[in-house]
């Protein structure tokens, strides 16, 4: 045969994106897409009070409206639904998909409408009234943790959800606590830096709030559920057992998913009450949030105070650390709620060897909606406290913050390296890192450009952070799902390559990723490989997408399935070109022995020939299908340098994010273009929450940034260009040497800035300034009044 | 905007989408991005927030970007709409919507329809905007996912082949 064209390599191209046609066009299917003849609409009623007792329900008048099929109080509700189960083995209070006699936050919901489009469930569920006794607020977790004014749930004394837990240096396995180390390592300090700080909470606010249709068909006895989820199968799971199914009579389905940041990891009310009344009728129904619901009904994140302690050597050597949290978690314990500040624990060395760490923790219910995971969960908080630290030591040393940082971090020799806090980083090099972010953004000559705009009477300040990340989550020690991932790669009969994942995307490009590396694994077109993903009945097994997991773990489980499939075909190749399967190469779209050209068969024949397979190999079944499961011994680590360049404005205190440097090492990267646009969104989000996203609750109870008109989420003109930069360490903890990149943005961005802004403002003396930097704040450390 | 003909509660539409005129029976107070995703299946179109502030909903009526949820159906009454699936043209794509695919401009794509929508406008208006001008152009359009840079990449790249 003539020779075929050759196929160039694809990992580690920039290749676009095979999702993008469909969603340039409007063709791609959100869970708002879908009808389902006979489909009633849901709409809830919500609590408008952050805390009272219910006295009385009145759904009356949404029963008269026309077009109401149904209508549930929360005590109905409780006839037919299980409270919600959490996956964290932290004790915790009952809690009611739909509250039964008491809410707990403002959001909360209280009754439920089942009508025949969008607009009559709305107005019944308006139509609902409630009768409230209101009970006094805490909204501050400091307050809340005395027992006043109130205590939410009356099996949590003073309201504490999680009493102080110990971890790090002289903690062991049962929580004894031993002092003396840590004791030492402050008695032996020069300078001592303390510091309360507050990383405060934010709204995820993916752009396409969240959505599910449920749909039980009774004759059938089986249940479709499509979400907005991150996670397919732990949705199928979970409204299994919830609603006395097995996992075999549930199929549930992530469509097109407008976005997460690990706010749609959570299994939520609403898809648990959407599948227990679809179950209870008979009928498909869908419920849609609305950004107004989704600002209270969807977790929130962060919300850590942590008061730091940092003891130090005059030559800038830390000799210990301690970080007392605490934890506000709103009104209930979701599924990983009250797992999340441990891994704030978890990452308190940060890029550090610190000899001594004492973490301690404390979580509190206050009346706030629950929080849970959002993009970094747990590690920007830690990555915050210490850095922030670490830059006040600098501070207090007259030392340059990088000099600072390099005169403590784990030097590359030392990996794989145990931090005080137990955790295992793999591979590191944060010299090599903090060098290039200083050669990128050319330090000196920013020095020295700040120090000329200071000269003009400017405010200008210079910021810089490192960072690691606990990610490609995880061993399954570390997670309640298991922390394997799952993919079944099928070659079929034409040749072309049909492979499935259970890393469930949702804007990541795993479509793209994933068949650039089975097109080089199996040396075919990008364009014969399709990723199927999101539904379980396509995709047998998975755990989804969250924890920067899905390269790292998923793509391992696809490059180990691929691995088996083309062991395979290399048998079957083998008998046809009666040649020994090891001296066989799979390139350009043909099977051919090493050395000898003339040899090729094509890739498609060698295909048809395992599905008709006459004369069947011996020791061979039929068909090129095989499925793997990766389990990682760890996790990986990624790490980077962010530097930023602030300017505030003398006369209105308003910041201007002048400039911002990434240098970010994710291992071995599949496709730099997008890794860049996740390192962008990770910034966006780091950078939003440093200068402008904040949830404000009044006294109240009332989130007063309840929509896109309080609540500043960032705009195309809020950023300078992002500058991005990479070094490359590898893990050695799967195969591809791929660590994961999804929240790393988000990690040093945040401390980057408030450095910079605690730089502009240093000639006032400032030591510390709480985010986010809202230019009032500002103006008055300026203007000789209090942050 | 034209006038409605108010029969009780429902009233008559006739409204001309992607060069198709469409005439229906609408409840005054339906939203044109219902009317659109409901009445009409064309479900690029999103809805991203309920204040009129994501953009996620924008279409062009008229020639001019316009956020469906905050137009009633009966206001867009013998008008001209052009949603994203109307963008494409002979089975080739939009200059926008290429470069929204070669620069990376979207990764969930919900906001990606508005955003590329209110692009539109912004170049017809201003077909060389600077960087700056980009930037504020598509004020009116949140993405959560990218941080812009790859959006603004997108539009230059449309820009560049006008």
């Amino acid at each position: 045969m003539a020779a075929p064209p050759v196929l160039p390599k694809l990992v580690g191209q920039r290749v676009k994106r095979r999702e993008d046609p469909r969603l340039i066009q409007g063709g791609a299917t959100y869970v708002d897409d879908i009808k389902i003849a006979g489909m009633q609409h849901l709409a809830f009623r919500r609590s408008d009070v952050a805390h009272g007792r219910i006295r009385s329900i009145d759904t009356s008048a949404a029963q008269a409206m026309d077009g109401v099929e149904a209508v549930f109080t929360g005590a109905q509700i409780a006839e037919f639904l299980a409270p919600m189960p959490i996956g964290t083995p932290f004790p915790s209070p009952v809690h009611r998909a739909v509250a039964v006699d008491m809410v707990r936050y403002a959001g909360e919901p209280v009754a439920v409408v089942v009508a025949s489009d969008r607009y009559v469930a709305r107005d019944a569920a308006d139509a609902i009234g409630v009768d409230y006794e209101t009970l006094p607020v805490v909204v501050d977790p400091e307050l809340a943790m005395t027992g006043k004014p109130t205590v939410i749930h009356p099996d949590f004394p003073n309201n504490l959800a999680v009493a102080l837990v110990s971890s790090g240096t002289g903690v062991d396995a049962k929580g004894h606590v031993d002092d003396s180390t840590i004791d030492k390592a402050f008695a032996g300090a020069d300078v001592v830096i303390s510091q309360r700080m507050i990383n405060q909470r934010l709204v995820p606010n993916a752009m396409e709030p969240r959505g599910v249709v449920a749909h039980y068909e009774p004759a059938k006895e089986s249940m479709t559920i499509w979400s907005s989820t991150q996670n397919p199968h732990i949705l199928r799971s979970m409204i299994a057992a919830m609603n006395g199914l097995g996992q075999d009579q549930v199929r549930a389905i992530a469509p097109e998913v407008g976005g997460g940041f690990g706010a749609k990891i959570n299994i939520y009310a609403e898809e648990y009450v959407a599948a227990a009344i679809s179950k209870r009728l008979g009928i498909p129904v869908k419920w849609i949030e609305d950004r107004s619901e989704a600002f209270v009904a969807t977790t929130h994140g962060r919300d850590v105070i942590g008061y730091v302690d940092m003891a130090a050597k005059r030559d800038g050597k830390v000799l210990g650390l301690k970080l007392r949290l605490i934890a506000d978690v709103g009104g209930y314990n979701m599924l990983l709620t009250a797992a999340i500040p441990t891994l704030t624990m978890l990452m308190a060395s940060a890029t550090y060897d610190i000899p001594a760490i004492r973490t301690t923790l404390t979580e509190v219910f206050t009346n706030k909606t629950p929080t849970d995971a959002y993009r970094g969960a747990g590690r920007p908080e830690a990555t915050y406290f210490v850095e922030r630290a670490m830059d006040m030591l600098a501070r207090e040393l007259n030392m340059d913050p990088a000099d600072v940082r390099r005169r403590n971090f784990i030097k590359p020799n030392q990996f794989p390296f145990t931090t005080q806090m137990g955790a295992v980083y793999d591979s590191g090099d944060y010299d090599k890192a903090l060098d290039l972010a200083l050669k990128a953004a050319d330090w000196k000559r920013l020095k020295a450009e700040r120090d000329a705009a200071r000269a003009e009477g400017r405010l200008v300040g210079l910021g810089l952070a490192m960072y690691v990340e606990v990610c490609g989550v995880g061993p399954s020690a570390t997670l309640p799902t298991g922390g394997w991932e799952h993919s079944q790669v099928t070659v079929e009969r034409d040749g072309r390559i049909s492979a499935t994942t259970g890393a469930s995307p949702h804007g990541q490009g795993n479509e793209t990723t994933f068949a650039q590396m089975l097109a080089d694994q199996f040396g075919v077109p990008l364009e014969h490989v399709t990723i199927l993903h999101g539904d379980t009945s396509v995709v047998k097994q998975g755990i989804g997408t969250f924890g920067s997991r899905s390269q790292a773990v998923g793509g391992t489980a696809l490059h180990m399935a691929g691995g088996k499939v083309k062991a395979k075909m290399a048998k079957f190749a083998a008998a046809l070109l009666e040649a020994h399967q090891d001296d066989l190469v799979f390139e350009n779209g043909t099977i051919v022995v090493k050395g000898s050209p003339a040899s090729a068969k094509k890739f498609a024949d060698v295909a048809a020939y395992a599905y008709i397979p006459v004369p069947l190999p011996e020791g061979l079944e039929p068909g090129l299908s095989e499925e793997a499961f990766f389990e990682p011994s760890n996790n990986t680590y990624p790490f980077g340098c962010h530097i930023s360049m602030l300017e505030i404005d003398r006369e209105t205190g308003e910041p201007t994010l002048l400039k911002l440097v990434a240098v970010d090492d994710a291992g071995n990267l599949i496709n730099p273009l997008i890794v860049e646009g996740q390192i962008h969104g990770g910034l966006a989000q780091g950078i939003g929450q440093a200068m402008i996203e904040e949830a404000v609750y009044n006294e109240d109870g009332q989130l007063v940034t309840g929509s896109f008109m309080d609540y500043a989420l960032p705009r195309a003109a809020d950023f300078p260009r992002f500058e991005l930069h990479a070094t490359v360490t590898p893990t050695p903890v799967n195969p591809l040497g791929a660590k994961g990149v999804g929240e790393a943005g988000t990690l040093g961005s945040t401390p980057s800035i408030v450095c910079a802004a605690v730089d502009a403002l240093s000639e006032f003396g400032v030591k510390h300034i709480d985010m986010m930097l809202r230019p009032e704040k500002l103006w008055r450390i300026i203007h000789g009044g209090r942050a | 905007m034209g006038l409605t003909r108010e029969e009780g509660h429902i009233a008559h539409v006739s409204i001309t989408v992607n060069g198709r005129v469409r005439k229906a029976n609408v409840e005054p107070r339906m939203l044109l991005v219902h009317f659109l995703r409901e009445q009409l299946n064309l479900t690029g179109t999103h809805v991203g927030c309920d204040t009129s502030q994501c953009g996620a909903c924008t279409v062009l009526v008229d020639g001019r970007s316009a956020k469906a949820c905050t137009i009633f159906a009966v206001q867009a009454d013998l008008s001209e709409v052009v949603t994203i699936e109307g963008l494409a043209k002979g089975g080739h794509l939009h200059p926008l919507q290429e470069g929204f695919w070669v620069e990376h401009g979207l990764q969930c794509g919900y906001c990606t329809p508005g955003m590329i929508m209110s692009s539109v406008n912004l170049l017809s208006d201003n077909p060389r905007p600077t960087e700056r001008e980009i930037r504020e152009g598509i004020a009116g359009n949140v993405c959560r996912c990218t941080g812009y840079q790859h959006i603004v990449n997108a539009i230059q790249y449309a820009a560049n082949k006008r």
